[in-house]
């Protein structure tokens, strides 16, 4: 049995090899592009977001990051109700992924998807099912890097 | 002894074989604006369809498919002695459901995008067996469903890899009948649970290409015929790179179909709808066969056909776990006359 299975393998290897040649990879270098320019353009939303809530609220630095990222997540949720995000992240990959932005469509849209399943089981249990990995371990990491901190650096 | 099986996986159906006395496709916006979109017998607007969740538009698309393909025939669910039918999702609810409002004797079948032609196959036995005079068959899947059930939800803003596959929306089925006049179902190859290791669910092209050469190859060992046999070899979701492998892995098995294959899942959209690698779904094969094949059959323009429905038969829970996914497909012959 045990030559039937290296035989197998060995058909099996050749295969996905092969399949992978015939098909043709993702752009890397128009999808890096693509996020570079998208990515850096929420950022630049995002400071001016900051510079005007500094300059024209007379708020400090603390405050103004805290407006920033409130506003930037609020966009994000709009254009994700209004079915906009995903074509965003369609063009967009990573550029729109990385930014608060990408959190809060990960967070609005199984949101939206689970309403029908009703308010506790569906929006409730569900709402976290794909930024629920970020928060555990974003939030993990951070407790971790705030006790190092606290006992070695301070 | 068993007289009707010939070689390893294959029937034929020397006693009655059953006709094809009716048929029906419903297809979703998007299917409704590709290049088969005339051979569909109704396009939904838009993909809820006034229910209030996917699940029950998908149903309705079932339930009105299999009503329609009764009036065609002059039927009446009580005439019906076997539903046969099989879905995309977890307990195969929208079969199921259909069924309960149907009120059919029914089989809830599994073969993921693989269902039609199973369903077919088991119906096609029942009645050359002499068990049943009709049997209705019907498959469908939802995009919307199957993408919550499979993948990410609809809004997230994620890319998706060139080889990956779009579900076609849509219900699509055939009555098979003891009697009356129609396409008849000649031979059925049951196919083998494949799997050459593909992991990637993104590519599901790759895992079931082996299964339907393997299905195919051995129909032909079985039956002593070749591809020269066929006017037309037909395979279920392969889409763009599957179907090149499918060529790829008969013609080193001595077999060369590429002047007459094609693939349901390369047949629905066309380039500009932004499908990546092609269409698939339970209805994929379904809808191409019901709209599509069997009006060419019909009008003489093909004589005898073999399409083999192909299902990758992972769960979201094996994929997570790292498993590969393992295929099916099974394969039945079509012709003009038994």
């Amino acid at each position: 049995m045990e030559s039937l299975d290296v035989k197998q393998k060995k058909i099996n290897e050749e295969y996905q090899k092969y399949a992978n040649s015939i098909s043709p990879k993702s752009n890397t270098v128009t999808n890096c592009i693509m996020a570079f320019l998208v990515g850096g353009l929420i950022c630049t939303i995002g400071q001016l977001i900051s510079n005007i809530a500094k300059n024209y609220y007379n708020m400090n630095t603390e405050e103004a990051s805290a407006t920033t990222s409130i506003t930037l997540i609020l966009i994000a949720a709009l254009l994700t109700g209004l079915g906009l995000y995903e074509k965003i992240g369609k063009r967009a990959g990573a550029g729109s992924v990385v930014p608060i932005t990408g959190f809060s469509n990960s967070i609005v849209s199984p949101a939206m998807e689970h309403k029908r399943e009703g308010y506790v089981m569906g929006i409730g249990a569900k709402m976290f099912s794909v930024a629920g990995p970020v928060l555990v371990y974003g939030i993990t990491a951070s407790v971790v890097v705030g006790l190092i901190n606290y006992f070695f650096i301070k | 002894m068993a007289q009707n099986r010939i070689g390893g996986q294959t029937i034929v159906f020397n006693n009655n074989p059953p006709k094809i006395i009716s048929r029906a496709s419903i297809v979703g916006k998007k299917e409704g604006e590709g290049p088969l979109a005339e051979y569909f017998d109704k396009i939904l607007e838009d993909d809820l369809w006034g229910e209030k969740t996917w699940e029950k538009a998908e149903r309705r698309m079932f339930i009105e498919t299999a009503q329609m393909i009764l009036n065609r025939a002059k039927k009446e669910p009580t005439d019906i002695n076997y539903l046969f039918a099989g879905d995309l999702l977890d307990q195969i609810i929208s079969a199921t459901f259909s069924a309960r409002s149907l009120g059919i004797p029914y089989y809830g079948l599994y073969g993921a995008c693989s269902s039609m032609t199973q369903t077919m196959s088991l119906g096609a036995a029942m009645i050359d067996g002499g068990y049943a005079n009709h049997v209705l068959c019907v498959t469908s899947s939802h995009f919307c469903t199957a993408e919550r059930q499979f993948r990410f939800p609809l809004e997230m803003g994620v890319q998706r890899p060139p080889t990956a596959q779009w579900t076609v929306t849509g219900a699509g089925g055939v009555l098979l009948s003891s009697s009356g006049e129609g396409p008849c179902i000649t031979h059925a190859t049951t196919g083998k649970v494949i799997d050459f290791g593909i992991k990637d669910a993104n590519y599901m092209g790759a895992a079931m290409a082996p299964a339907a050469a393997d299905t195919i190859k051995a129909h032909f060992e079985d039956t002593g015929r070749g591809p020269g046999d066929y006017d037309l070899i037909v395979t279920g979701d392969l889409a763009k790179y599957g179907r090149q492998l499918t060529i790829d892995l008969l013609k080193k098995e001595g077999y060369d179909i590429e002047d007459r294959y094609i693939d349901c899942g390369c047949e629905i959209y066309n380039e500009e709808q932004d499908v990546h690698a092609g269409a698939s779904g339970c209805a994929c094969s379904a809808v191409v066969l019901a709209g599509y094949l069997l009006k060419k059959i019909e009008d003489g323009e093909l004589n005898r056909i073999l399409i083999a429905s192909t299902g990758a038969l992972h769960s979201t829970i094996s994929s997570q776990q790292g498993d590969s996914i393992p295929s099916i497909a099974h394969a039945i012959v079509i012709e003009k006359k038994g």
